[in-house]
């Protein structure tokens, strides 16, 4: 049988606060096969975003290996990983992170700097993302003339871009609006089933754990 | 690369902290640009004093025409050196000239000053082409008229065309101004030597000036000079003689204005300091996320960086840019190597341009390093959950 995508094998984290320990994770495995949709779930503070962090290599675990696509990321330095997370790693998260002097278009553009492309060859991809999640119409607008819902669909735009091994999302519904959460969750849906992108997301909202083929629940730092 | 865009528009986005910032840089800059300009307006209008064939002759180890002595036997051995170019009279282009420091009263606040007189010989206008009479007519020989530089004849009572101005011991009649684009003649007043020497009861010239068949020979000048030992003379071309005596007033300018910029540059730094730390403290979810994306460290610290640099630069041209109409003001003060009046104007030139705009860049840089630095050590997890 092929390999998992994503292999998380006995990773452990802990925060330190002076000299204290904190254990945020203990020890935690699991596979994410490639094409799958995920939904982390659990209670404030049981780590679960901290757990994304990981898998997206923003973060490095106390203990524990985790490879994705075949590479070992826990062993990484840190500039492998942002090399790394610049070719394999969409993300998206609660409130956007746009930067809001950079239109739709330049924001989605922003990936796509660290590559060796062709301005013509970015606007073509960027006109693409921003297609594909209906925002073809807004692109030369700012993060604030946009409505929360579009702002998180330009977010997506962004994560899709550089057409990633892994679509990272930390409740990406949790600062919308049903209306708005419904076409965030759909569009996410649609990236899985018909780009065939994997994605793990947190989310606390079970109508939008409904939309993924699993769930998994986290509950103080160790898998339920 | 994350784009200049982001720069500039983080720049124009909070106007408020970018201008005050803006302001402060262009403010060190202005002054420190006027220092250089005074500096070099004093030094170009004492070269513009001297023409590149003449060489003027004092008497050794005297620094300036004031302290030297020359006698009229001495000044008759060397006005006959093949060296000297004739005039078109065909007798040689020789002058001797006497040089006397006098008070005279200024026509704004009834102060006085020191003003160079110098008895000149009718030669002394044709070696010097580009003084013209602007006023008036030039002095007759063998009378008590005399001519004033045009900085003079404006500053100074009694020396417009027709007033009269009292000085050893007799009263002479100003009867030309003249214009010697903008070199230190305007600050003199001249009359016939003959008559100078007679008022001022001093039986000796100051010094002696010629202009040379080839600026080349100045060597066989010197080397005459130095084989006679009737005569203890030293010779320099005349551009050389007035530079030196910018010297020691340039040095004192320049001593004290960069010393006063660096003081005011230390605020101009903390200012840009306080500015960048802000930036950083309201962008550090930005900084997490463009780090998330892959951006590197070195990155995040070249985009702070340079958004310190561009509020520098912009500082450094505003200075510059208001510097540049100090062009247009004339002042005036003491040549320390001479004590006497000397006005001229601030100049701008291209050292200046060049030092004031690194001056202001470097000022952005002290600035925007730290600051800069700390963007770039923040934790991606930490910055992400900063709000
Ligand atoms: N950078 C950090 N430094 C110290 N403690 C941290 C850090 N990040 C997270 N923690 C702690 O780790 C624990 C888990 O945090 P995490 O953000 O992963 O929880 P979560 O499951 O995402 O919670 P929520 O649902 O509220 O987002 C919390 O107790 C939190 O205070
Ligand atoms: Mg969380």
């Amino acid at each position: 049988m092929a390999q998992a995508l994503v292999q998380v094998r006995g990773v452990s984290k802990s925060y330190y606060r002076d000299s204290l320990e904190i254990p945020v994770l203990r020890n935690i495995s699991f596979d994410i096969p490639e094409g799958e949709f995920l939904a982390l779930m659990g209670p404030s503070g049981s780590g679960k975003t901290t757990l994304l962090n990981l898998i997206s290599g923003i973060d490095q675990p106390s203990g524990g290996d985790l490879v994705v696509a075949g590479e070992n990321i826990a062993r990484m330095s840190e500039g492998q990983l942002a090399k790394w997370r610049s070719q394999h790693i969409g993300l998206v998260f609660q409130f956007y992170n746009l930067l809001p002097v950079l239109t739709a278009f330049e924001n989605v553009e922003l990936p796509l700097l660290l590559y060796k492309l062709s301005k013509a060859d970015r606007r073509k991809r960027v006109e693409t993302a921003l297609t594909i999640v209906g925002l073809g119409d807004r692109m030369d607008h700012y993060p604030r003339q946009l409505s929360g819902g579009q702002e998180q669909r330009v977010a997506i735009a962004r994560a899709i871009v550089t057409d990633p091994t892994l679509l990272l999302a930390d409740e990406p519904t949790g600062d919308l609006d049903k209306v708005s959460a419904e076409e965030i969750m759909t569009l996410l849906s649609r990236l899985n089933k018909e780009f065939n992108k994997t994605i793990v997301m947190v989310t606390h909202d079970p109508r939008a754990a409904e939309k993924a083929h699993s769930i998994r629940n986290l509950d103080k730092g160790e898998l339920a | 690369m994350i784009p200049a865009s982001y720069t500039f528009r983080n720049v124009t986005k909070h106007k408020v902290t970018s201008t005050l910032t803006i302001f402060g840089v262009g403010l060190v800059v202005f002054v420190f640009t006027a220092v250089l300009m005074l500096a070099h307006g004093l030094f170009a209008t004492l070269v513009a004093t001297g023409s590149d064939d003449n060489v003027v002759i004092i008497r050794k180890a005297s620094q300036s025409e004031v302290t030297s002595i020359i006698m009229r036997e001495q000044a008759d051995i060397v006005s006959t050196f093949p060296e000297i170019k004739l005039g078109q009279d065909n007798k040689p282009l020789f002058t001797n000239e006497l040089y006397v420091l006098i008070s005279l009263v200024k026509r704004d606040d009834d102060g006085s000053s020191n003003v160079t007189v110098r008895g000149v010989t009718e030669k002394s206008m044709e070696m010097r082409p580009d003084i013209k009479i602007l006023e008036g007519r030039m002095y007759q020989p063998g009378t008590a008229e005399i001519i004033a530089g045009k900085s003079i004849s404006n500053r100074f009572k009694g020396c417009k065309v027709g007033e009269q101005v009292r000085f050893g011991s007799r009263d002479w009649t100003v009867v030309g101004v003249f214009d010697a684009a903008g070199s230190a003649f305007d600050s003199e007043i001249w009359g016939d030597i003959e008559q100078m020497m007679d008022a001022f009861r001093r039986p000796v010239y100051s010094s002696l000036t010629m202009k040379l068949n080839d600026p080349a020979s100045l060597a066989a000048v010197t080397s005459r000079i130095e084989g006679d030992l009737r005569l203890q003379l030293e010779a320099k071309p005349e551009k050389e003689y007035y530079a030196a005596q910018s010297t020691a007033t340039t040095q004192f300018i320049m001593i004290v204005g960069v010393a006063i910029c660096i003081i005011f540059s230390f605020g101009a730094i903390v200012g840009a300091m306080i500015t960048m730390y802000a930036a950083v403290a309201n962008r550090t979810k930005e900084i997490g996320t463009l780090r998330s994306l892959g951006f590197s460290r070195l990155a995040i610290l070249r985009t702070f960086l340079f958004e310190s640099f561009v509020i520098s630069l912009a500082g450094g041209i505003i200075g510059l840019a208001g510097a540049s109409f100090l062009r247009f003001v004339e002042v005036s003060t003491v040549n320390f190597n001479t004590f006497s009046e000397l006005a001229f104007n601030f100049r701008l030139n291209g050292p200046t341009i060049i030092s004031a705009i690194v001056f202001a860049v470097v000022m952005g840089f002290l600035g925007g390093f730290l600051p800069a630095v700390r963007a770039s050590r923040l934790k991606i997890v930490d910055s992400l959950r900063a709000t």
